[in-house]
């Protein structure tokens, strides 16, 4: 299934945020998601299945102003 | 010192965690001027781990984090950032930034209003960048925030505090709600008017980070803030046009 990761194409086998996540190198650092703009809690993550096309945002913590 | 949601910071001086020349000299700035809040915000993981070295620089600071929805331009997408930000950073505080013009990067009242609206019902406790408009103020009030963070000068400007007449009116008109010039400060000179004007607080970044020396300016900054609190806190005098001679007349020898 074709996703989008933070803006790139990716290609993943998964069929939720969370085996996504695992399947693309994530562990269990300081991430936040989003689904298609919508924010998915960490404990959602395994339950939200996802669609091909779907945008995915993760995000960590940065320096900010 | 200021108590903000009910909870009380040891220091008026918010500093920023960006543009400093490395992570070392960013963690002796805060502990040089005692910053009591850093600000932070999310951005996109690689899955190198890239913002987890970020993260245990910042846990390490001791001081509370403010997280911030920098770079948002509508109300949907602070929203969301925000509540990614709740999550990561574990506070239901947010520097709630909806930018309406990219040059000056002027917050935009509007989708700032409708988003202080969403995320106080949310349970969040709302920061709100503003431009310095009494009406925009008044509305942010009644929409839950207790705290406000009016602009001295546009982010990263170092032009200092543009419309004294304007700030002067916001701290008369609410008079017992905290609130911390936040951006376009470049001067400790700026910060401690800021205080003399009766302002809780200041939130600066560039001015600190890109001095050459940042530990150093942050601690000029801090000194500042103090001095003009004090100074405002000791009640200054009231000025006037005319000149009126501080040693006695009475005395004086006829020569």
């Amino acid at each position: 299934m074709k996703i989008t990761l933070n803006g790139t194409p990716q290609t993943v086998q998964a069929t939720t945020l969370a085996e996504a996540l695992a399947e693309l190198g994530y562990g269990g650092e300081k991430l936040a998601t989003a689904v298609n703009e919508v924010f998915v809690p960490a404990t959602a993550r395994a339950s939200c299945v996802l669609h091909a096309g779907d945008r995915v945002e993760v995000v960590a913590p940065r320096q900010g102003g | 010192m200021p108590v903000f949601y009910g909870t009380e910071v040891p220091s008026r001086l918010m500093l920023g965690t960006a543009l400093y020349p490395s992570p070392a000299v960013m963690a002796d700035a805060f502990r040089r001027s005692g910053a009591g809040i850093a600000t932070v915000s999310l951005r996109r993981e690689a899955g190198n781990g890239g913002g987890q070295d970020f993260w245990a620089l910042v846990a390490g600071l001791g001081v509370h984090l403010l997280p911030n929805t920098a770079g948002c331009h509508t109300a949907r997408e602070a929203v969301t950032t925000a509540h990614m930000a709740r999550e990561v950073f574990g506070t239901d505080w947010i520097k709630l930034e909806v930018i309406g013009n990219a040059d000056t990067l002027q917050p935009d009242p509007f989708g700032l209003l409708d988003a202080a609206r969403i995320l106080t019902d949310d349970g969040f406790h709302v920061f709100p960048y503003m431009t310095e408009d009494l009406v925009l103020a008044d509305r942010l009030l009644a929409a839950g925030c207790e705290v406000l963070m009016p602009w001295a000068a546009p982010i990263g400007t170092g032009l200092g505090l543009m419309n004294p007449y304007a700030l002067r009116s916001l701290r008369a008109h609410f008079p017992d709600v905290p609130m911390v010039i936040d951006a376009g400060l470049g001067l400790p000179s700026q910060a401690a008017a800021a205080m003399e004007m009766g302002f809780d607080a200041v939130l600066l970044n560039t001015a600190v980070a890109h001095a050459d020396d940042p530990a150093a300016m942050a601690e000029a900054f801090a000194l500042a803030l103090r001095a003009g609190r004090l100074a405002h806190d000791a009640g200054p005098m009231a000025p006037r046009d005319m000149a009126a001679p501080s040693t006695p007349l009475i005395g004086k020898a006829f020569l």
